[in-house]
């Protein structure tokens, strides 16, 4: 690196660095300060933590009864288990679903490979929103696959999936495939294949050679890809909410009633802030890998 | 391996695609039913499109989140090449760790935290410095937050794929750092930077929890109408809406993949060209000096 450019340097990093600072990171201390406050009939709706009293002190007023409410009413921790189970075998199927996938892309002609890309990519930016309420028109009782058994004569009754854990997880597996596919294709594409085909030479059956070669080596883009599913499928709100019934209670969908139903933003401040603290070991090993295969 | 093995992955491959089309095929069909109701085909009509131009709330909400869209996707673009530019080019400086984990912790972090903290901040904001109100301006600020980070992201890879040698060479031709970025390497990132910016416009037009956060009461984006009406069952000029919708991004972003893999093979040619020129003992035509 040449020493020039140095004042201009700053110039390059400071906007980005101040505008994520001040608008990414700062919120999180908000929350955490509000998450101290407690619920108030005012604009807006909480408490001061900090004030200053009529003679200039510095005044602080914490309370832990929100996070002392998460942990005896029932419903924040069930909630919290129910995202975590949902997350972890929805994203486990979607690695089962997605890795396949992106193994026969990888290995598939690279004059093919942008479009099959592409044609995983299309839905992967075409609107959450929209996708989930399309799933609806499938899965809904009088929805396109019931009409279809049901003219098939396969079933006498339409199946009865909205409203109930399938349909959350069809709903999850649906909408975040494409997030499984496209890390574990990016490391399954890089992969050499003389090392499977010196395998094959020292007598390796294809299954083992997999096991001992492709496996191991596609492991970043497992965890990558699996971090991308998982994370954001513990917080998810929309899919529990449309298609889940009131038994699919996940913890975004908590946080959201908390704060648009009870209008109670100290005790919503605090169901973010103990989801976060459950999301720092995942987030931290997605951003080591992340940064791992940058470097590769 | 065996052919057996291939089937099957590529088996696979198309049950996947499938289950990933087979909802949007299905619901641009139902867009054009003529009847109402979901299970019965009353035949071929686009009136649930004509309805939609009536719906007054409906494209005021549209409005507004083109709006929305257009500003964060400008402004993600600037601050996430700015970003990009830093993180490849800058191999040492103060808070480079933090940009980096900033730039990657808004694609994983779930929207509903990100809407929340968010809030809390502008409110607190409003309160300290009476600014910025509810409204337009903070869903652009929060939509600018998640985009900036597709945008550097889409952008590092180009950056760190460019040829560096092109701008020294500039440089050692007497142009300024600057100026040999601007005229040299800005051109090689520029489809990243373009299909960047469609990747947040879709985003941005997408967003529903965080703008629901951060929108204040009077304003409603296109997501957050569509919503309140999704949720109480399906209605038939809700698909056609969707329909639209899903057509208009999937050109934009047909449109995105195209520009970068047209560049991609012109770079190419242009590489082979050259290499060829020089493998018959000629200097490339443009560095042929006039005798």
């Amino acid at each position: 690196m040449k020493p020039t450019w140095r004042p201009g340097r700053w110039l390059i990093i400071l906007p980005p660095l101040i505008f994520l600072f001040v608008f990414f990171l700062i919120p999180f201390a908000f929350a955490f300060k509000i998450s101290f406050a407690e619920a108030a009939p005012r604009v807006p709706p909480f408490t001061d933590v900090i004030s200053f009293t009529r003679d200039h002190h510095l005044q602080l007023s914490l309370t832990l009864g929100n996070y002392r409410y998460l942990l005896t009413d029932e419903v924040y921790g069930v909630a919290y288990l129910y995202s975590l189970r949902t997350a972890f075998f929805s994203t486990l199927i979607c690695l089962l679903l997605g890795y396949p996938m992106a193994y026969a892309i990888a290995r598939s002609p690279r004059s093919t490979q942008g479009l099959l890309l592409l044609i995983i990519m299309l839905p992967f930016w075409t609107s959450f929103l929209l996708r989930v309420y399309a799933l609806e028109g499938i899965i809904r009782d009088n929805g396109f696959l019931n009409t279809a058994l049901l003219h098939l004569g396969l079933i006498s009754h339409p199946l009865r999936i909205m409203r109930t854990s399938l349909a959350v997880y069809l709903g999850i597996i649906y909408s975040y495939l494409p997030f499984m596919v496209l890390p574990l294709f990016a490391t399954l594409e890089k992969l050499d294949p003389t090392l499977l085909e010196a395998a094959a030479d020292l007598g390796s059956t294809p299954r083992r050679a997999f096991l001992d070669i492709t496996l191991p080596l596609s492991l970043p883009g497992v965890i990558a890809g699996s971090m991308l599913v998982f994370i954001p499928a513990v917080g998810e709100f929309v899919i529990p909410s449309l298609l889940g019934g009131p038994n699919q209670l996940m913890i975004g969908r908590v946080l959201w009633d908390e704060f648009f139903g009870n209008h109670d933003w100290p005790v919503a401040s605090a169901v973010a802030i103990a989801f976060l603290l459950l999301l720092v070991g995942p987030i931290a090993i997605y951003q080591y890998y992340n940064v791992r295969q940058l470097e590769a | 391996m065996e052919r057996r093995s291939s089937a099957a992955l590529f088996t696979v491959l198309f049950f996947g695609i499938a289950l990933l089309y087979l909802p949007i095929l299905v619901l641009i069909g139902y867009s054009f039913n003529a009847s109402p109701l979901v299970n019965v085909w009353g035949g071929f009509s686009t009136a649930w499109y004509a309805q939609l131009l009536h719906n007054r709330p409906l494209l005021q909400a549209a409005l507004l989140s083109l709006e929305v869209a257009v500003a964060a996707s400008s402004g993600a673009v600037v601050l996430g090449t700015l970003a990009a530019i830093a993180l490849v080019r800058f191999a040492r400086f103060p808070g480079r760790l933090l940009l980096t984990g900033m730039v990657n912790a808004p694609l994983v972090m779930p929207e509903i935290i990100t809407g929340i903290t968010q809030l809390l901040l502008f409110v607190s904001m409003v309160q300290l410095f009476s600014w910025p109100h509810r409204g337009f301006t903070t869903i652009v600020l929060s939509h600018i937050t998640f985009c900036t980070a597709y945008v550097t992201i889409t952008v590092q890879a180009r950056l760190a794929a460019a040829d560096r040698s092109l701008e020294e060479a500039a440089q050692d031709l007497g142009a300024s750092p600057a100026r040999a970025f601007l005229e040299i390497t800005l051109p090689i990132i520029a489809p990243a930077i373009i299909s960047s910016w469609l990747l947040c416009f879709t985003l941005s037009l997408d967003d529903l929890v965080i703008s629901s956060f951060v929108a204040g009461p009077g304003a409603s984006t296109l997501p957050m109408v569509i919503y309140s009406k999704v949720k109480l069952g399906v209605s038939p000029d809700i698909n056609a809406l969707a329909s639209l919708i899903v057509c208009a991004v999937g050109v934009c972003i047909i449109a995105a993949g195209w520009l970068v893999t047209r560049s991609d093979r012109r770079r190419a040619l242009e590489t082979q060209h050259a290499a060829a020129e020089h493998a018959a003992g000629r200097a490339p035509r443009s560095l042929t000096a006039p005798s």
